[in-house]
């Protein structure tokens, strides 16, 4: 039994300018035990489709099971399968974070786990903070916070909404190190993250949404295999002719060609050097999944 | 404990944590009242021959406040859990609608309670004030705090914006807490007001209420439990179907 299966799911929003539809019968099944990436540019679907998951949001068609669980029929038992960091920063600002955990056991009815708390409070570099209120709190910190009151109840599903945007180096490999120790544990992950290195370390399995659809979906590894092999890589201080431009990923003075074999990359050299240019820093790297990403989406638009 | 109990326990710290503006504010406005209405009606009204002008006026005012806190509390709590994003920590978890339902009212009867206490202890002093009936007293407070605590958490759904829910307030609750007989009895109004109130179901709150404390009343306190009650279980089904299609909180 998948813990999760998204079976042909769509969400049509209705408002003045007309009908969009934010997903467009999305399906796909995540195993027990995954540390699964959902990638996607903004605006793909992929809060629409977590918040349909969570019960946030109701689908326009298709369903959703969590380990064989309707979200739909079977909320209210589904919801203590799930853990969900939400996107959003929100936090009640009366509170202190040990109430704010406090009372996120208690709605689960929990009230007897103050040793799980503790453990979170820590794993979450959160122990000196626990009797601060929630609003003397940086972005940082209410970022962890949002991560413990969604595992308050062990839930065997955690769900991770862009958890590292915004925050620190030093949270991120917290936060990884926690929730990868939660993955060993047996816990299911879903992520979504716009940092694609997070995706490539962590996930095993990747689904790519785009416009609401999926667009991608295999092993992390199969991905990187199927993508070009390598990446020729050079710095310019000048612009580059707009032929080459169009083959290139140019992001400031760093350009980027895929490259499959060695022809390929004399090829560019040899293209810049004739235009005049000097390219600088030359490296030739594998490709990772930020260019497995930019393939897919490019090629699917 | 319970589910519904952790969020129960939750509003009612939420209020209890800034008492100054949720409890203790409304007490002095309530006794502002009392100064000014008191001081300047008392001897110029008779409303019953056994009650003093000012005697009169303590069930009021204790009705009013415990009302319109009753309402503030479920109200604001809601909007302000939608407009902050943190209602997404109850959204998340395995309450349902009857534990939103019973969490929310009864933190709202309580706020309403507190608040009736405090004006009572405030206003009491005033005049000699008589307990005829106390379970009458009892019944239409704990009725009174719960029609409106349910018609706050209606509201509180509904509103997207602050705005919108002061405007409910303002143009709602508050002319028709304060036309119901708070400061007067119906009895002194022309015929056609006095039809008029007999539209307003918080007259029948405050009506009964202030039966239980000197036994003379604008109608049979029998009735006024009725109609209350009757309404009470509309406004309360409203609530629950609300909750339980997600109405404005599950897109």
């Amino acid at each position: 039994m998948s813990a999760i299966s998204f079976q042909s799911v769509s969400k049509n929003f209705t408002n003045a300018r007309g009908t969009f539809t934010a997903l467009d019968a999305v399906s796909f099944d995540i195993q027990a035990g995954e540390f699964f990436g959902l990638l996607g540019p903004n605006g793909a679907g992929k809060t629409t489709l977590i918040s349909i998951l969570a019960g946030l949001q109701q689908a326009s068609s298709g369903r959703i099971e969590v380990q064989g669980l309707d979200v739909k029929t079977q909320a209210l038992q589904v919801r203590k399968l799930l853990g969900v960091v939400p996107q959003e920063l929100v936090f009640d600002p009366f509170f202190t974070v040990r109430e704010a955990l406090r009372f996120q056991s208690g709605y689960f009815g929990i009230t007897n786990n103050g040793a799980w708390l503790d453990e979170l409070l820590e794993c979450l570099g959160l122990a000196d903070k626990a009797h601060h209120n929630m609003r003397q709190l940086s972005g940082g910190m209410k970022r962890r916070v949002l991560v413990a009151q969604a595992l308050v109840h062990k839930p065997p599903v955690i769900v991770l909404d862009e958890p590292t945007a915004g925050v620190d180096v030093e949270l991120r490999q917290t936060l990884w190190q926690f929730i990868a120790r939660l993955n060993r544990e047996g816990h299911t992950v879903l992520l979504t993250t716009h940092y694609l290195e997070e995706a490539e370390a962590l996930c095993s399995r990747i689904a790519m949404l785009k416009q609401g659809k999926v667009v991608a979906l295999d092993d992390t590894s199969s991905l990187l295999k199927n993508a070009s092999s390598n990446v020729l890589r050079f710095k310019l201080d000048e612009q580059l002719p707009p032929e080459l431009a169009a083959q290139a990923r140019v992001t400031g003075r760093i350009v980027q060609f895929p490259a499959n074999d060695a022809a390929q990359i004399e090829h560019y050299l040899a293209a810049v050097r004739s235009a005049g240019l000097v390219a600088q820093d030359v490296e030739i790297r594998k490709a990772d999944l930020e260019d497995v990403f930019l393939d897919v989406m490019g090629a699917a638009s | 404990m319970r589910g519904w109990q952790a969020l129960f326990y939750k509003e009612v710290l939420r209020f209890w944590k800034v008492s100054a503006q949720t409890i203790a504010a409304p007490v002095l406005t309530a006794l502002l009242y009392m100064l000014i209405f008191g001081h300047l009606l008392e001897g110029r009204i008779t409303v019953y021959d056994s009650v003093s002008y000012t005697a009169f006026l303590v069930p009021g005012l204790v009705m009013m406040s415990l009302l319109q806190n009753a309402f503030a509390n479920s109200s604001s709590s809601m909007v302000q859990s939608k407009m902050m994003g943190n209602l997404v920590f109850v959204l998340l978890t395995p309450l349902g609608p009857v534990s939103w339902f019973a969490a929310y009212v009864l933190a709202a009867v309580v706020r309403g309670l507190a608040v009736g206490l405090g004006v009572l202890l405030v206003t009491m002093w005033f005049a000699p004030l008589s307990f005829v009936a106390p379970v009458w007293i009892l019944v239409f407070a704990l009725l009174g705090a719960a029609m409106l605590g349910t018609l706050g958490l209606i509201a509180g759904l509904w509103a997207d914006k602050f705005d919108q829910m002061s405007s409910f307030q303002n143009f709602l609750i508050t002319p028709m807490t304060f036309l119901s007989g708070v400061f007067y009895s119906i009895h002194s109004l022309p015929p056609f007001w006095q039809q008029v109130s007999h539209f307003n179901p918080f007259f029948y709150m405050i009506d009964g209420f202030r039966y239980g404390f000197f036994g003379v009343s604008d109608v049979s306190p029998w009735l006024s439990l009725s109609l209350v009650a009757g309404a009470y279980v509309l406004v309360a089904a409203l609530a629950l179907q609300l909750l339980r299609s997600g109405y404005k909180i599950r897109g």
